[in-house]
């Protein structure tokens, strides 16, 4: 673990636990935090907010005066955080970066919203993404692409590229994004923080705006390790209003960090590290498995072999939930309504024509296509049955393994504009992230060096249903390895 | 399989999106593209196998039946744009 | 001789008798200003997410049961995408292929002659909005989005109107017996689509027409006939049957195209990924048999064929499950199936109707019930003090003895009382008694009457009969 620095330094550097213990021990106020923290998103040039909560300052004076009070509501009280765009906060608009939302203030907030607002976090705002959360550069946002604060002139990965740049710039001590397939780890690996795709089920979906419902899971963007266990520990857990969430206990996820690299079973995946990944990812990737190695982890090659099968798999099923999530937005309800219609029926169809952008476009009538007529069983069915035997290589995988290791992102951080004129080469960036959605599975990025130009590389884990523990007790091993 | 401009037509009908006659063949073009790559799944011997429809394997997850507050209506209109004090308001529908 | 066919089927939608919705905690109450009983989740707002009330699941499969279905024992709900300002989410949660129930069947006796109604599926889903048209505009009310319906899906299998009426009804009572619907016609909570199709007699089934918004059984009874002689008059001019979706008008008494085949809605139906799937057991499924009750037709039955009832009496006594219960009830309390019956026919209907009270609102147990009948039988009251008993028992909780004494209500029995008051009638009536002694016989009700009017209705009718008898003569 990192030595712990205090209110000495600038306190936008550290990281959440640190923060908490400096408000624990008085040496700062979750005021002074916030305002810190609200004086950098000012200056900011990376479109990394959408939104910034003009109550924040009072959200943690109303910390300040709990912990006066002694009534402090747990480690994370005071802790100014910040939440991906699609995300429902009430009373605070939520656009998912589109057209469509960009003036929608919900009447009520996401189950992750409240339990991070009642474990006493500030919420700074809402943070830039791709539209609806579809693509994987957070270049298809209404409110202009999010730059990379490691190199404003490239991507920041996507779709919580907001949610990653925040953190890496020092803007928030933790933010949430979601994940539907690679949306978390990716732009965490691009940004060069900490990333975690939960299990599915494990974090309450209530609220987070549908992309699509079997996939989509919300993640932790962090630091660092520790804060990944104490952020998750806020917000995972069976949840009423969510029929998906698990009812399964949370195990002691802090204690889970401590766990070590010895006898840690590792597999590589040899799919994920052989054509299309960079030398210079496969080259970090495989010294983190060394660094592993060397602390008394075991490191094998094994195989996935319906890897390839995934990509497919995931458009066929995503694009379809797609379709159906986003035909709620008519311009009947809320959100955009075109301004000039002679009848109902143009003013839905101009309504979502004017409302979507490109990218939501191409992904509805992706997902209308599948679904149309005579389609169903060669897309929609298959891609489930697909799913079946993708499922079944991890089960096995895992009767040897308690975590696989591969690359998170194929190449690193690419410069803006370069790929988003072929969404196919687009897509195909996602390989390393989509089976994990696609299995349900849990997974992380986290840091694993820098290639020649100084990009941050990613480095995944992948672990089996529930076994978030395990991937701590990884991740927090590999960051001591990089510390060394 | 080929997507014709009839296609991506139809499908965007379908879909209630207006497409530019640009629109429309580029995305004649990409789903070309897309819909070949999604043909993959063609290779796959899935015969037997069953689908997964949910990805966990949850059953039976019910509330009872009992009765919360609904929200204040103005609440639920806030968001509308086109509203009167009690009702959405869309054009006239004619049945 | 008729040289047409008539096929018809239907798709009934039964709106389930639960508190709160099926996807969230908001009212399923009728009425209520509009939008004021509307959630995020059923005005399906961004990110909201359906539960599934439980009791929606039981009473569909009550349904199931009581309609002779077998339960799936594997079954989800599905997606069924179409645009529409009434329809929030842009899809209707729904089930497609895999429905709670399956495979059941009715049987009915329509004119006169027994027939058995398959049901294919029946299935659980939401009710949409409701659109209200005014000039230039439409108002959008979402209270009933998300009102819990069940679907109920025949096979094509009657030939008629009067089929189709005698199974709405017997539908009905099934769904008001097993409790899972009001089935308030007012209310919409019972509205039924017509799949009708004809064709020659040898030949195969025609295209067939779907007519929609059927909110009454007579409306049923009268679009069937409209499209049946419609679509006999097209055949036999040599027209063609084009598969249109029609909408009934039942004022108008006709019906007009909705829409036709070529704009028929693609359903984009896919597994609903939110709701996790129904898994239901053996066990699950026997006790929610044990507890349906006795179903009419078999109630009817055994009042006629075991109990000795006219079949007049079984079907006035199972009209409502309330009433049949107490018949049951105070029958097993001792007291003698008929009596029971023309007391409940009589004196309990006209009660209930004068003060314009549901059966459920009846403040007679079938304890006192069957106390007051035993109390006649004995002699202890005459019939007519029997109905005044009653009367007294809608407006004061007591027990008929309580009633009888405090109000010295007893039948007089004792011989000598009687008579003093029979010679008394007999000397202040002349005329009637020359009337009964020159031959009118019926002239002694009038003097019986008499008797009981001096007795206050009092005296035992019976015995009042005999002595005057004994004393003419
Ligand atoms: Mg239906
Ligand atoms: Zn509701």
């Amino acid at each position: 673990m990192s030595q712990h620095r205090t209110a000495g330094e600038d306190l936008a550097l550290l990281t959440a636990h640190e923060a908490s213990r400096c408000l624990a021990e008085g040496k700062v106020s979750s005021v002074q935090l916030t305002q810190r923290m609200l004086d950098r998103i000012s200056q900011s040039q990376n479109n990394v907010f959408i939104t910034v909560n003009l109550k924040a300052l009072e959200e943690a004076a109303a910390a300040d005066a709990r912990r006066a009070k002694g009534e402090v509501r747990g480690p994370l009280d005071g802790i100014p955080m910040a939440l991906k765009d699609n995300i429902s906060t009430q009373g605070l608009r939520t656009t998912c970066a589109s057209r469509m939302l960009a003036d929608f203030v919900p009447p009520y907030s996401a189950t992750v919203a409240r339990r991070l607002s009642d474990a006493g976090c500030v919420l700074l705002g809402k943070l830039n993404m791709d539209e609806f959360a579809m693509g994987s550069t957070s270049e298809n946002s209404y409110f202009g692409a999010v730059k990379n604060p490691k190199d404003p002139q490239r991507v920041a990965g996507g779709s919580s590229g907001g949610s990653a740049a925040a953190v890496a710039e020092n803007l928030a001590y933790f933010t949430l994004g979601s994940d539907t397939g690679g949306s978390v780890r990716q732009p965490a690996a691009m940004c060069g923080v900490m990333g975690m795709k939960p299990t599915y089920g494990r974090i309450s979906r209530y609220g987070v705006v549908a992309f699509a419902s079997s996939l989509d899971q919300i993640g932790p963007i962090t630091k660092d390790a520790e804060d990944c266990a104490l952020v998750l520990a806020a917000i995972a857990g069976k949840d009423p209003y969510d029929g998906s969430s698990l009812a399964n206990p949370l195990p002691d996820y802090l204690a889970a960090l401590e766990g070590g690299a010895k006898g840690l079973r590792i597999g590589i995946p040899k799919e994920y590290m052989g054509e299309g990944i960079s030398p210079e990812v496969r080259a970090a990737v495989e010294a983190m498995a060394k660094t592993l190695e060397d602390q008394g982890a075991v490191v094998e090659s094994c195989s996935l072999p319906r890897t390839e099968y995934a990509l497919s798999a995931y458009y066929v099923i995503s694009s379809a939930e797609a379709c159906s999530n986003l035909g709620r937005y008519d311009g009947v309800k809320y959100g955009y309504r075109t301004k000039e219609y002679k009848n109902l029926a143009e003013m839905i169809e101009k309504t979502r024509s004017e409302g979507f952008g490109d990218e939501v476009k191409r992904r509805i009538l992706l997902g209308t296509y599948t679904l149309s007529a005579g389609y169903f069983d060669a897309y929609y069915k298959r891609a489930q049955q697909a799913r079946t035997l993708i499922m079944e290589d991890f089960r096995k995988v895992f009767h040897q393994y308690d975590v696989l290791l591969t690359p998170t992102s194929p190449v690193t951080a690419w410069p803006l504009g370069q790929k988003h004129a072929n969404p196919l080469e687009l897509y195909a960036m996602d390989v390393c992230t989509v089976s994990v959605n696609v299995a349900g599975l849990p997974a992380c990025s986290v840091p694993c060096g820098l290639d020649s130009q100084g990009l941050p590389i990613g480095a995944q884990f992948i672990a089996n249903t529930l076994g978030e523990a395990v991937l701590l007790r990884a991740a927090a091993a590999a960051e001591k390895g990089g510390s060394v | 399989m080929t997507i014709t401009i009839e296609t991506v037509q139809h499908i965007a009908h379908l879909a209630k999106l207006q497409l530019s006659d640009t629109e429309m063949s580029r995305l004649a073009d990409e789903m070309e593209k897309i819909v070949g790559f999604a043909d993959k799944l063609g290779e796959l011997d899935i015969e037997g196998v069953k689908p997964t429809t949910h990805a966990v394997a949850v059953h039976n997850v019910l509330r009872d039946d009992e009765l919360k507050p609904s929200y204040d209506r103005g609440k639920i209109l806030q968001n509308a744009p086109e509203r009167d004090a009690a009702c959405f308001l869309v054009p006239k529908v004619v049945e | 001789m008729d040289e047409f066919k008539t096929v018809i089927g239907l798709e009934v939608h039964a709106e389930l008798d639960t508190k709160s919705k099926i996807y969230c905690g908001c009212t399923t109450e009728f009425g209520g200003e509009e939008n004021t009983h509307v959630c995020p989740i059923c005005s399906g707002m961004p990110g909201v997410l359906p539960m599934l009330n439980r009791k929606v699941v039981e009473y569909c499969v009550r349904a199931g049961l009581a309609l002779n279905c077998a339960i799936n024992p594997y079954s989800r709900q599905d997606r069924k995408h179409y645009f529409y300002p009434d329809l929030p989410k842009a899809f209707q949660t729904s089930q497609f292929d895999q429905p709670l129930c399956l495979k059941g069947y009715v049987d009915i006796v329509a004119d006169g002659q027994p027939k058995r109604i398959g049901i294919t599926r029946i299935h659980i889903e939401e009710d949409a909005g409701k659109l209200i048209h005014e000039v230039g505009q439409t108002r959008v009310d979402y209270n009933r989005c998300g009102v819990p319906l069940i679907e109920i899906v025949t096979e094509p299998d009657f030939e008629n109107s009067a089929q189709v009426h005698a199974f709405l009804e017997a539908l009905r009572e099934i769904l008001l017996y097993t409790e899972v619907s009001n089935c308030k016609m007012e209310e919409g909570s019972l509205r039924c689509d017509v799949n009708l199709s004809i064709h020659r007699v040898g030949e195969p089934f025609g295209t067939r027409t779907e007519m929609k918004n059927l909110n009454s059984f007579s409306a049923a009874v009268a679009a069937v006939q409209y499209e049946a002689q419609r679509q006999r008059r097209v055949l036999s001019a040599g027209g063609k049957i084009t598969q249109d979706t029609l909408r009934w008008d039942d004022a108008a008494g006709n019906n007009y195209v909705m829409r036709s085949k070529e704009d028929a809605d693609e359903y984009f139906y896919f597994p609903e990924p939110d709701i996790m799937p129904m898994v239901l057991s053996d066990g699950y499924i026997d006790r929610i048999r044990q507890t349906l009750p006795e179903l009419p037709a078999h109630r009817r039955e055994r009042y006629v064929s075991q109990m000795g009832l006219p079949l007049y009496d079984a079907q006035l006594l199972t009209v409502s499950k309330f009433i049949s219960d107490f018949f049951d009830q105070t029958v097993a309390a001792g007291a003698q199936p008929k009596s029971v019956s023309n007391f409940i026919m009589g004196d309990i209907m006209r009660l209930l109707n004068e003060r314009g009270w549901a059966a459920e609102k009846l403040p007679i147990s079938a304890q006192s019930m069957a106390e007051l009948l035993s109390l006649i039988e004995k002699g202890a009251i005459s019939n007519s003090m029997g109905s005044k008993v009653i009367e007294i028992m809608f407006d004061e909780a007591k027990s008929p003895t309580d009633i009888v004494q405090e109000r010295g209500m007893a039948q007089v029995s004792d011989a000598g009382a009687i008579r003093e008051m029979c010679r008394q009638v007999i000397a202040e009536n002349p005329k009637i008694v020359d009337d009964y002694k020159g031959g009118k016989v019926k002239a002694i009700t009038a003097l019986v009457g008499q008797v009981m009017k001096m007795s206050r209705g009092k005296a035992n009718p019976s015995m009042v009969n005999q002595l005057l008898e004994e004393l003419l003569n």
